[in-house]
């Protein structure tokens, strides 16, 4: 479980880009978190990871304070986090071998992982997943080589070669073709029910995030404004995320607090 | 309001205006002296300069034929020569790795480290790979050791710059992912920078080591090895058509560099 409480983020000295920020995730629900660019969904999934250091509150996931973190404890933690990017962020110049072992670096020892020297059961799982997505005859390929759906696959199976206790996808899709996008969706939802693991995913696509998660989270400018299920975001609760933008909401504010 | 057309009229347009133009001009002028005040400053003896063109005939008579009697020792030096710039090229590659680290801003651990490496590539940039082999001469004594050190110490700033440039230039993305699923520093490194600076790497090390082969070739004017030491000889006593011999080894040598290294960097970039 991740419950995440009075969560603030805050870039330098301006306007917090998460502003007191409750959430709370429970068993292996897919979740969508939706909203307008800077409404600080990117921010959210990088605290969660420290990929961004939070300003102030608490995340805890599975009963360890993840804040607090530091060094090696933050590095063992990390490898319970499993992390999907928008770019695949995937080494070009390794083979797709290598990219998905990359998955396990935190637990291998640093010889093992400098020679190639993968554990069997790593070798074994890597295949596996590969197979589930339909990507295991490139094992040897070069990253470059693949096509944005398929490089984006192996970024998937990295993150699951972690044996994560939740996943994170930053705008998995946003770099896809329509069709390709939705084959994605598909087998994000399809890998959280086989692996009884939770899932939280930014994205824009209000259409695939209604289709393929089972709760959405809507976000704006900081703060969650929206909680629900698919069925229950209506045009109305569109209009309240998506109108306006940082901006406007910030020139609002001003004007509130005068 | 009047348009820009109408206050100036519609036929004059210049690119400068008249302050730039002064500008410009005085910045010529400037260039000008200096050249000329450089010219002044040296002291050319044009007698020498006239004469110069019966001078090298003169210089290529007395050094035709060229004489090979010591050719087998002119050879052998030639290898040591390619040696001195083989292990100074290798040894200096090993060595410019953790200073390229340090000195990129992305990798180096904090501002300390980042201008102790910085002080270390502008150091050995700085000087000259001739002053370095004097300078080792006196500490080493003459001889191969002092021609490796001066060298390595040239080519450290040398691929520990471009290196560190490299280093700088890379996606940052992968690193990012890859800090994300655990993995240590060093793991990080060896996974997500270490692939995408290798070209540059064998790129660098190549070009160092052909560049190395030039210079290795001089030092032994200054004592420190190599086939420059028997030129020194030859000239000294007047022993042209050997120094001839050698200098035609040294552009053999040089053409032999540039094709190997062509090679290399085709098979493996």
């Amino acid at each position: 479980m991740l419950k995440i409480t009075d969560l603030v983020k805050r870039y330098g000295g301006g306007d917090p880009v998460l502003k007191n920020l409750d959430l709370t995730i429970e068993g292996e629900s897919v979740v969508s978190i939706i909203g307008s660019s800077g409404a600080g969904k990117s921010t959210l999934l990088r605290c969660i990871n420290r990929l961004v250091e939070p300003t102030s509150g608490s995340i805890v996931l599975n009963g360890t304070e993840l804040t607090a973190l530091r060094g090696a404890k933050l590095r063992e933690a990390r490898r319970k986090i499993g992390m999907v990017f928008q770019g695949f962020n995937l080494v070009d110049r390794l083979t797709v071998m290598e990219n998905v072992q990359s998955g396990r670096l935190g637990y291998i020892s640093t010889w093992s992982a400098i020679m190639r020297r993968y554990p069997k059961e790593d070798i074994r799982r890597a295949y596996e997943l590969m197979e589930r997505v339909g990507i295991a005859h490139y094992a040897n390929t070069r990253a470059d080589q693949l096509s944005g759906g398929e490089r984006q696959r192996v970024g998937v199976v990295r993150a699951l070669m972690q044996q994560p206790d939740i996943l994170l996808a930053d705008e998995p899709t946003a770099s896809l073709d329509p069709k390709t996008s939705e084959q994605i969706m598909g087998l994000l939802r399809d890998l959280a029910g086989e692996l009884k693991l939770p899932v939280i995913i930014n994205i824009h696509n209000v259409t695939e995030a209604k289709e393929y998660t089972d709760r959405i989270v809507g976000m704006r400018y900081g703060r969650i404004i929206f909680d629900d299920t698919p069925a229950q975001l209506d045009q109305d609760a569109m209009d309240r995320i998506y109108s306006g933008s940082p901006h406007a909401d910030r020139a609002e504010q001003t004007v509130a607090a005068q | 309001m009047s348009s820009i057309a109408e206050q100036f009229g519609r036929e004059d347009w210049t690119r400068h205006t008249p302050k730039q133009k002064a500008r410009r001009f005085g910045t010529f002028a400037a260039c000008a002296a200096a050249i000329a005040w450089a010219l002044t400053s040296i002291e050319v003896i044009w007698a020498w300069v006239w004469d110069s063109p019966e001078q090298m005939g003169d210089l290529f008579g007395r050094m035709y034929p060229p004489d090979p009697t010591n050719l087998g020792a002119i050879l052998r030096v030639l290898l040591e020569t390619v040696n001195i710039a083989t292990i100074a090229t290798a040894i200096a590659v090993i060595m410019s790795l953790p200073v390229a680290y340090i000195a990129a801003q992305n990798t180096t651990p904090n501002r300390a480290t980042l201008w102790i490496g910085r002080l270390i590539l502008v150091t050995s940039r700085s000087v000259n790979t001739i002053i370095w082999a004097l300078l080792f001469v006196a500490i080493f004594g003459p001889g191969v050791l002092a021609g490796i050190v001066a060298i390595m110490f040239r080519s450290i700033g040398f691929i520990g710059k471009l290196l560190g440039e490299a280093i700088e230039e890379i996606d940052k993305r992968p690193v990012e992912a890859l800090e994300a699923t655990g993995a240590s520093r060093f793991k990080v490194i060896a996974y997500a920078i270490v692939p995408q600076v290798m070209p540059t790497f064998w790129a660098v090390s190549i070009l160092r080591w052909d560049i190395n082969l030039r210079e290795s070739t001089v030092l032994g004017l200054v004592g420190a090895g190599g086939i420059g030491i028997i030129l020194q000889g030859a000239i000294d006593t007047f022993n042209w058509p050997e120094a001839a011999t050698v200098l035609i080894a040294i552009l053999v040598l040089v053409i032999l560099g540039e094709i190997v290294s062509a090679f290399l960097r085709r098979r493996i970039l």
